[in-house]
Parts: C-alpha cells; structure tokens; sequence
C-alpha cells in the first residue's frame, strides 16, 4: 500500500486531519509530521522524512501539506530521498488526505493517486451549480 | 581571500547578529507574518554554531552545506528551507574550493539568490527577502566589474539592500503568509529582507 503522510505546522493539526482520513481508511498507513520537536509551530525536515520512512511499504508515499514552509520543506525532503518513490500531493489538505488514504487502501498506485489528487480540489462544499 | 577560517567566522558573526536582533525581527514579522521569523533564525544560527567546530577543517563547499543543512533542520519556518537551499547551492558552486577570490564569492551569492527564488517560486518585488539579495547581488557584481575591492563592492551592496528593504515598506505583499494582509502589508518592512541586510552587514564587517 502507498503511505500517506501529513505535513503541518501545527502537531495538533496533522494528528486531526490523519485522525479525519483514518476513519475512512483504517488500513492506510498514515502519518502525522506536524510542528517541531519542541512542540512548537513549525515544520521540521526530520520529523517529515522519518514520517516518510515509517509508512513506506515499498510501494511509495504520498505527502500532503497545509502551506509555506510545509511545501518547502517537504521538497527538500523528496531532494533528500529518492524521489521516485515519494510525491507531493496538490490538494486541500482535509479532502486530499480522505481521497488519498482511500485510495491508497483499495491499493491504488502512487502515481494513480497523484494522477487523481486533484478531484480533491473539484469537490464543492456548497452547491457549485446554483 | 576567503578561506575556511574566514567563512567560519563569517558564520559566528552572523549567529551572534540573529541572537542579538531576534527581538527585533519577530516584531516586524508580527506585524504582517506569523511572528517567529527572529526567533526561528536564531534557533537555527545557534544549531549552525554548534556545527561548525566540525565543519571548519572542511573545504569552503562543505561548511556552507553544513550550514544550510542545520538551518533547514532546525529553523522551522519558511526562513529555513530558503536561507538552506541559499547556503547550500552557494556551497555546491564552491565545491572543493579552499580559498577563493571575488569573483567565486559573487559567483557562490548568486547561486543561492537563484536558489531561494527556485525554492520559493518568487521573483524580486513580491516583498520578501529576494528584494534585499538581488540588489546587493547587482551592486555586487557591478562594482566587481568597475574593479572594486571585495570589501568596498560588498559595502555598495549593503547599501542596495538597505535601499530594497526600505522599498519593501511600500509595496504589497504578493509571496508569503503576509500575502493574505493584502494592502494592510504596506508600510511595513519584509522581515525577510531586514534579516538578509544584517547578514550582508555581518558578512562585510568581517571581510
């Protein structure tokens, strides 16, 4: 299975959008890189690539990010690594994470989730055709 | 000119510089940022100062790799991955150099200038710290050109960046968190660039 990972600034909020994802996919695994080592507001390089590590199966990783610093780092984390087995997602943080962890427990490949991401970014909270 | 000692004191004066002034950094970045920009380069300068007994035997393209990889791991904020993608490309374009003249040293400041706008997918005039660097980058290389010691040119180039941060005080910011302040972000100054003045400053000083 493709690993997800979440990347925030805030720890609370990347354990609550994989706490969100896991309810729909409790098979996916999922991981939480938020904040800094200290707690604190942040993103931190380390806490990303361990993240990546734990939820590789072999089959890739996909990332998910809120903003700023989290992209950024993130990219020097896939620079880091081999980049063919990890990607970035392009999505709204909450819905990419639902759409990718489903996926990624039906046993979606990687490059078909990245591929599929961007329904996440299509999906209307309030009616788009009104 | 600037060998391996020199590029190690370089470096302390900048940590010391990021101490004394983060404060004063994390006020501007209250007014129109998420307010951690001098605390996160200080936290991140003092992991580079402990690094750096072991990297000051090392040629010039190690330390300065050494220094952008501490700062990408302990900065935190946004600052981090481009002040470490800056100092990391400039230490890739002075790979196994041991001492270099004035010419390498503008060559190794504008790999990392193109490193942050790759990085950060910006451009100068997007109020951010790009609008400090690539001014004193111009000064730089022009006063080079006019035959200008190393020293002098980097004293033109500090006075371009502190002409691009007072510039940023009155333009929108279009790249960042203060992004979304829109024209509230006026009359303000980038931290960002504010930061990157003082490490062209302390970078002088100790020419």
């Amino acid at each position: 299975m493709v690993g997800i990972v979440i990347v925030s600034h805030s720890k609370k909020l990347a354990e609550g959008v994989v706490e969100i994802a896991r309810m729909m996919a409790a098979e996916a695994p999922l991981a939480a890189a938020g904040g800094l080592d200290d707690g604190g507001l942040g993103t931190s390089f380390e806490r990303i690539a361990a993240a990546v590590e734990e939820v590789d199966q072999g089959d890739g990783v996909g990332v998910l990010m809120d903003m700023g610093s989290a992209v950024m780092t993130t990219e020097m984390v896939c620079e880091a690594l081999d980049e063919t087995r990890i990607r970035m997602l392009d999505a709204p943080l909450v819905e990419g994470a639902v759409l990718a962890a489903v996926e990624a427990q039906m046993g979606t490949s990687l490059d078909d989730i990245a591929a599929k991401i961007g329904e996440a970014r299509e999906v209307h909270k309030i009616a788009a055709d009104a | 000119m600037i060998d391996n000692k020199k590029m190690v004191e370089i470096m302390q004066a900048i940590a010391k510089r990021m101490e004394k002034e983060k404060e004063f950094l994390t006020e501007l970045d209250n007014a129109i940022g998420d307010g951690d920009h001098g605390i996160n380069l200080a936290r991140g300068f003092a992991a580079v100062e402990q690094k750096l007994p072991q990297l000051a035997d090392k040629d010039l393209g190690a330390i300065l790799k050494g220094v952008g990889m501490a700062l990408v791991s302990n900065v935190g904020g946004a600052s981090g991955p481009l002040y470490g993608t800056a100092f990391m490309k400039a230490g890739g374009a002075l790979k196994g150099e041991t001492d270099i003249d004035a010419e390498k040293f503008a060559a190794a400041f504008e790999a990392g200038v193109d490193g942050i706008k790759m990085r950060g997918k910006a451009h100068e005039g997007e109020k951010t710290m790009l609008d400090a660097q690539c001014p004193a980058l111009k000064a730089l290389k022009e006063a080079l050109a006019a035959g200008k010691d190393l020293k002098t040119a980097m004293g033109e180039a500090v006075a371009a960046a502190k002409d691009g941060v007072a510039y940023t005080k009155t333009i929108i910011a279009t790249k960042g968190r203060a992004s979304y302040l829109g024209e509230r972000s006026i009359g303000h100054e980038d931290p960002g660039a504010m930061s990157s003045l003082m490490m062209l400053e302390e970078i002088t000083r100790v020419l």
